[in-house]
């Protein structure tokens, strides 16, 4: 529970995903002192929380860029443009 | 005057006269207007590329070298760059060069002749590539688990992208940016490793998202078609991008060398899509599964625990009965204690009275001995010190008596000795030794002549009267027994004619003095 400390919420989903994995190993051997194992279980609510919002996040957006004249990207258009 | 006075009259017929510029023009003409169009095979010799941007280069074969060229514009459109030592085709016109009375081959379009060729330059050119470390497995990133931007390098229209998309949607929809390029051609090379530069560059939070992941996709055809994806420039950008790129570059069984230098080479643009994103649905439900298999380790957890404290509980003794059989113990001891106490102190106290000791006499007694020992003690030291004086003053007269006088006695045995042994030798003690042998002899023979014996070979006879030799009459007629020695033997006679007795003494022999001498 070194890594405590870190926001759960600037997590990427495989670093949050890892960590939800190993909580849910530790909770399951049962090693662990009572009082951390709440905790544990907190943050594991907390990561697979944050799992959840990256899986739902998962909207497809598609866009092609534009260049300019010297083959810089200027912005954004529609692929079927 | 004659018409044709001095014409001289070597032949010259009618043929006009050139001037250097004008054969020069004329030759230009005839040779560009013969060859406009000529493809030409040959191997690429020497190679030249001026600072002008125009490239020089030889086409030769075993016997003859043709002089080409491609100016500045040309060269740039070429899809390949002659190289020393390949066999090409070489399409254009041949032109030529007035100032130097030179023809050369303007050339067009270069094409490696066959695959053989091409193959062949291709090993090459990943064999440099390589040794540069370009394709090293420590280049290698990791791809993102899940990436939220993904950067497409392919053509916009087509069947590349569509699967592409198609595939991710299937997956895990995602952010996709596509950065058109020309995927074949003479432009695709340029294109591709300016888009894969072009998304490195842009910055986290910038008007473009930056892309945690690019792919490069191609879809398949001829080995000429994927050729941009072989050009250094590409496989250079490849190597460089710091984001993770996985290649897709035509079919399976196409291998080009961005695929050496990307990340991850996908064997299709639909599997690049796959390698790309996991399946969303699988990890729901396996997100699911270990926020199920959380809450029953909790869960779990705590039941074992009050299970456990249940269990403890029941096995747990009251207090009291832990402390009742202490408590009675102390109770007995306690009552005890008093009455032992007293008890002891009186017994005690008895035994001291019954010993009746006093301790005046002990006192008195130890006194006495302390002063004794103290005056002892006190003339011990100066005793020692004097007897150890006086015999070490014994001891230093003795010696200096006993130095000298010894050291004199030794010499004087050392002398003696060292006379003695100079003076002793065997002959002496030998020569004595046999001088008193003779003696001897002289002297045994001597005593066998004079000896008794002798002289009773010659009638005498020795008369004994009891062992002793009798020399007259009235000594012999004193005795009772005479007994006369003979030469050869011994006889008992009785003085006054009688018979000897019968009774013999035993004989005895005569003593050793008994001679006569």
């Amino acid at each position: 529970m070194a890594d405590e400390a870190r926001d759960v919420n600037e997590m990427s989903f495989e670093d949050a995903i890892r960590e939800l994995e190993a909580v849910v190993g530790k909770l399951e051997r049962g090693d662990v002192a009572l009082e951390d194992s709440i905790a544990l279980y907190e943050r594991g609510a907390a990561l697979r929380k944050r799992c959840e919002a990256k899986l739902k996040d998962a909207e497809e957006k598609v866009a092609k860029i534009t260049l300019g004249p010297g083959g810089q990207p200027e912005g954004t258009t529609s692929l079927d443009d | 005057m004659e018409l044709f006075d001095d014409e001289p009259d070597t032949p010259r017929g009618n043929s006009p006269e050139f001037s250097v510029s004008e054969i020069s023009g004329a030759i230009k003409r005839t040779i560009e207007g013969e060859f406009a169009h000529v493809r030409v095979r040959g191997e690429v010799g020497r190679v030249f590329k001026a600072r002008t941007g125009h490239l020089y280069f030889d086409l030769k074969d075993d016997r003859n070298v043709l002089a080409s060229v491609s100016w500045k514009g040309q060269a740039a459109r070429l899809t390949h760059l002659p190289e020393e030592g390949m066999e090409v085709i070489a399409t254009g016109k041949l032109t030529t060069f007035g100032p130097q009375s030179k023809y050369q081959l303007n050339v067009e379009d270069l094409q490696p002749a066959g695959a053989g060729a091409l193959m062949a330059m291709l090993e090459k050119r990943r064999k440099a590539l390589a040794a540069e470390g370009l394709f090293a497995d420590e280049r290698k990133r990791p791809l993102p688990y899940l990436p939220e931007v993904i950067g497409v390098v392919t053509s916009p229209s087509g069947a590349v992208i569509r699967d592409i998309l198609h595939r991710l949607r299937d997956r895990f929809p995602r952010k996709v940016l596509v950065w058109p390029v020309a995927v074949q051609g003479q432009a695709c090379a340029g294109d591709v490793a300016r888009a894969i530069r072009g998304f490195n560059a842009l910055q986290p939070g910038g008007v473009l998202p930056r892309p945690d992941l690019i792919i490069v996709a191609r879809g398949g055809g001829s080995i000429e078609d994927l050729w941009g994806f072989n050009e250094e420039i590409v496989v250079r950008a490849a190597a460089e991008s710091q984001i993770p790129l996985i290649s897709a570059v035509g079919h399976e069984t196409d291998t080009t060398l961005i695929d050496y230098a990307s990340d991850r080479r996908a064997p299709t643009p639909t599997a690049a899509a796959e390698l790309a994103v996991p399946v969303r649905s699988e990890l729901l439900a396996g997100l699911d599964g270990l926020t199920a298999r959380m809450s029953r380790g909790l869960e779990l957890g705590l039941r074992g625990r009050n299970q456990r404290l249940a269990d403890l509980g029941r096995a747990l003794p009251r207090p009291e009965s832990l402390l009742s059989s202490a408590r009675q113990r102390f109770d007995l001891a306690a009552e005890r204690l008093n009455g032992a106490l007293r008890q002891a102190v009186s017994k005690k106290a008895v035994r001291l009275a019954d010993l009746g000791l006093r301790t005046g006499p002990l006192r008195q007694a130890l006194a006495r001995d302390r002063d004794r020992l103290a005056d002892r003690a006190s003339r011990l030291g100066p005793a020692l010190e004097r007897q150890t004086r006086d015999g070490r003053q014994r001891v230093d007269r003795a010696v200096e008596r006993l130095e000298p006088a010894m050291l004199r006695r030794l010499e004087q045995a050392r002398d003696t000795e060292r006379r003695v042994s100079a003076r002793l030798l065997p002959v002496l003690v030998e020569d004595r030794i046999a001088r008193a042998r003779d003696r001897v002899l002289g002297l045994d023979r001597l005593r066998e002549t004079l000896g008794y014996e002798a002289t009773l070979a010659r009638g005498f006879a020795v008369v004994r009267a009891e062992g002793r030799i009798v020399t007259g009459k009235a000594e012999a007629e004193g005795a009772s027994l005479l007994e006369v020695q003979f030469r050869d033997g011994r006889l008992d006679v009785a003085p006054g004619g009688a018979r000897p007795q019968a009774s013999r003494k035993p004989k005895e022999p005569p003593p050793e003095q008994g001679t006569l001498l």
